[in-house]
């Protein structure tokens, strides 16, 4: 049967038809939707993990139990995962186990667009990369083969456009007849004790050089001979670019892309007269293939920064002068006001974003739907750096400064960044006696990627209900004294908790207990009353808008008078917020 | 540029169902026999922000997204940004577009207004130009959550696909109980 299927999807399927057991993830776009999706094939054991160091040790510990496993991330979760992958690259496997990294180019929602084919080699660990939803299936079907054939984890590299493209895939049937899992001692490949571990290291680096034969023959790197003039190596989506790009050209499409085939890509070069390598973001193929001693162009040609596209593959070939494209007409738009994400009506995160703003607290920020607490009209956020970096950050930051500056410095942090990693940074700041103050945004949900559950949700992926994580005992036990919780509807109630956190020399947490509004379901978000502006009452002060919620509208006057205020009743929440800023008593319930 | 790919452009504001109407018409595409690719971004673009989706049809397809300059047909959700796309579009492509307005922040703090006249600037680029009352027209079908629907419609006549294949499509990505309004808006639209 055929369906279309976004890559995300097609590796959830992928995992399924290889007969995967277990999976453990941590949200982060372009890669989210993979779990959710493995959720729904029931005999896969599918969970959100708290950060991505868990996830991967959950699938580390089943792989050694004997099951097939799989973890998934985004690219910078790998950063996070990074110490059990290094060393799970020695002990190598019992059951298949393989790691999804899915690198977002552009940055169209990261922080950073490092390149994780990087990783692959710096742990010495095979790398294959899908340039559509039906290979996304195929190789991860074959990274689980892989895995065991040559004990090793297997990476698999997406990205956002592989991740969020759909294409067409045909389907196929689990697998049967894998090995019931079952603990097994083994101690000199599974315990990594420097004795142990010396061993196990020349066989990662025979296994390397095995890899790296297998990549010559494999079906997975491929050569499509189309002329003797011009040859390019690529992989994943920048194959789709360059065979639209470049469609007379000669390709090496590797399926692996660490370590790399030599044989094959000596045999490629001597094949043409001209060798290109066209990848995004680092020249890592490139670099190999010169270390190789093999001349070839890649960099020279195309940007170390953002995605390729066709167009941009054409244009580097046509400014070097290797293909000649026919200029056509542009369509020119004046420009236009941007359209930037925005908090949603009703969001609690707003209140809090309003008092800092006015409380001049300088906020080292983290990373979660309140990032966009730093855009206007709230411009409360100062520094994002990494997922719990806030509390960290904001505890370095008072050690620098004199006191009176000391007062200024709030850590905001989100309930899923914070049991992400953020616990740790908290248990530095109490440990230490940092006097700077931490708020945590307690919406009981993980919003910024679309809603997934965490530790505090009471629920788990499945969506059966669980402990839940009491964030307010949890910061007194890791040693801070002064918590409260507070509600960041009331903006009185919050700007006096603010304030005398503020001034409180010692280290202090207060932790918002409003539900994000998307969230539905029994004692989840409820909607107020929506409100409503009395057109007569309304001054024209906008006072109201200095909280930027879409719900509210200005709208000028056109005889040169004041304009007014508008409430949307279609978007209003009825939060409140709005209404409590209002000195004029304009707001109030829609009648 | 292979000729016999056709590149559609849906373009919006992230909750107004963009998703939704590029499935349908890429379930359309693999139905009738095509190749098929599709591309967006999700995350951030969710909250509020502008969104386009690439959809690409044809005998085999590569890249997942519509090389800029390369659209053959602009599907607008909204009229800002049907208009601020129009340079992805190759010169006599095809505009359909909801004469709907949502204002970016810019507009609702009162810095900026809405910018005035779009449909009439659209037109005068690309005069292959229809204007349908989405809304209007789905409220006639009777749920004015159909006003996708009804554009869909005003969007298929513009693409040589039976109309028994857009049934298909729409009976196995539309919810049962919302079925029946949907073919009602999809008709209305077709009719355009
Ligand atoms: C290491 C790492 N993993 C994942 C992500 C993706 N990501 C960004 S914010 C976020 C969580 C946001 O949740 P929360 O802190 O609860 O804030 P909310 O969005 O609910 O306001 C995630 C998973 C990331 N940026 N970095
Ligand atoms: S999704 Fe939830 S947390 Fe994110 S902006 Fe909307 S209401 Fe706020
Ligand atoms: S009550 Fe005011 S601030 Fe809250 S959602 Fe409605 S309009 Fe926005």
């Amino acid at each position: 049967m055929k369906e279309i299927l976004s890559g995300n999807e097609a590796i959830a399927r992928g995992a399924y038809e290889a007969g995967c057991l277990v999976a453990s993830a941590y949200p982060g776009t372009p890669s989210t939707e993979i779990l959710e999706n493995v959720i729904n094939y029931k005999e896969i054991n599918a969970s959100w993990a708290p950060n991505e160091k868990v996830a991967l040790e959950v699938a580390i510990g089943a792989s050694f139990g004997g099951a097939r496993s799989l973890s998934c991330m985004k690219h910078v979760g790998v950063n996070v995962a990074a110490d059990p992958l290094f060393t799970a690259s020695y002990t190598g496997v019992k059951g298949g186990l393989v790691l999804i990294a899915a690198d977002d180019p552009e940055m169209h929602s990261s922080q950073n667009e490092q390149d994780s084919r990087n990783y692959a080699k710096f742990a010495k660990v095979p790398m294959l990369e899908p340039s559509d939803s039906a290979e996304c299936k195929e190789f991860t079907k074959l990274a689980f083969e892989l895995s065991e054939q040559f004990d090793t984890p297997v990476m698999l590299r997406s990205c956002t456009r592989i991740s969020h493209g759909k294409s067409v895939v045909e389907l196929g049937e689990r697998v049967t007849g894998l090995p019931t899992p079952k603990l097994v001692k083994d101690a000199p490949k599974l315990v990594m004790l420097p004795g142990n571990a010396r061993v196990r290291h020349p066989l990662v680096e025979e296994r390397s050089v095995k890899l790296s034969e297998y990549g010559d023959t494999a079906a997975i790197n491929r050569v499509e001979i189309r002329s003797s003039e011009i040859g390019v190596i690529c992989a994943g989506v920048t194959y789709q670019y360059v065979r639209e790009a470049l469609p007379d050209t000669s390709v090496l499409k590797l399926g692996m892309v660490w370590p790399l085939p030599h044989a094959l890509i000596r045999e490629f070069a001597a094949k043409v007269k001209q060798l290109f390598v066209v990848e995004e973001l680092d020249p890592f193929i490139e670099e190999q293939v010169k270390a190789m001693g093999i001349a070839c162009q890649g960099k020279e040609l195309t940007t170390l920064c953002g995605e390729l596209s066709p167009g941009r593959i054409q244009a580097a070939f046509a400014k070097a002068g290797i293909i000649k494209v026919a200029a056509s007409d542009v369509i020119a738009a004046e420009p236009v006001p941007p359209r930037p994400p925005n908090m949603c009506p009703g969001c609690p995160h707003r209140g809090v974003f309003y008092q800092l703003n006015r409380a001049n607290a300088y906020v080292t920020g983290d990373i979660g739907c309140y990032t966009l607490g730093f855009m206007p009209p709230l411009n409360a956020m100062d520094t994002c750096v990494c997922m719990g970096a806030s509390i960290s950050m904001g505890s370095g930051m008072v050690r620098a400064l004199p006191p009176e500056e000391q007062k200024r410095v709030v850590a905001v942090i989100g309930d899923s960044t914070f049991l992400h990693t953020g616990i740790n940074s908290l248990m530095e700041m109490a440990w230490n006696k940092a006097p700077a103050t931490v708020i945590i945004l307690d919406n009981r949900i993980t919003a910024m990627t679309g809603r997934q559950e965490n530790p505090a949700s009471g629920f788990t992926l499945a969506g059966e209900e669980t402990s839940e994580v009491n964030i307010p005992e949890l910061c007194r036990v890791l040693g801070i004294k002064h918590v409260r919780v507070v509600d960041p509807y009331d903006l009185d109630a919050t700007r006096l908790a603010i304030e005398e956190e503020m001034n409180r020399p010692e280290p202090s947490v207060i932790i918002t207990n409003r539900p994000c509004c998307l969230i539905k379901g029994a004692g989840r978000f409820e909607k107020g009353k929506i409100l409503e502006v009395d057109q007569g009452k309304c001054t024209g002060c906008k006072a109201c808008l200095r909280i930027g919620c879409p719900a509210i509208e200005w709208k000028p006057n056109p005889d040169g008078n004041k304009g007014k205020a508008f409430i949307d009743p279609q978007l209003c929440t009825g939060c409140t917020v709005c209404q409590q800023l209002c000195k004029f008593n304009a707001i109030g319930g829609r009648k | 540029m292979d000729n016999a790919i056709t590149n559609i452009l849906l373009v919006g504001v992230g909750g107004q169902g963009i998703l939704l109407a590029s499935e349908i018409l890429s379930e359309a595409f693999m139905l009738a026999g095509f190749d098929v690719k599709k591309s967006e971004i999700h995350g951030m673009s969710q909250r509020g922000g502008s969104v386009v989706s690439h959809v690409r049809f044809g005998k085999e397809v590569f890249s997942p997204v519509v090389p800029e300059g390369q659209g053959d047909i602009l599907f607008g959700f909204e009229l800002l940004e049907t208009y601020r796309y129009l340079s992805l579009l190759k010169p006599g492509a095809t505009v359909v577009a909801n004469d709907y307005k949502i204002a970016p922040p810019s507009v609702l703090l009162g810095q900026a207004g809405y910018p005035p006249a779009l449909p009439e600037k659209i037109m005068a680029k690309l005069p292959d130009f229809l204007l349908v009352d989405g809304q209007g027209l789905a409220l006639k079908a009777g749920d004015v959550r159909a006003a996708n629907t009804v554009m869909l419609g005003a969007v298929s006549k513009r693409l040589q696909i039976a109309d028994a294949v857009w049934q298909q499509a729409l009976e196995k990505m539309v919810p049962k109980k919302a079925l029946e309004i949907n073919l009602k808006a999809f008709a209305m639209g077709r009719e355009l």
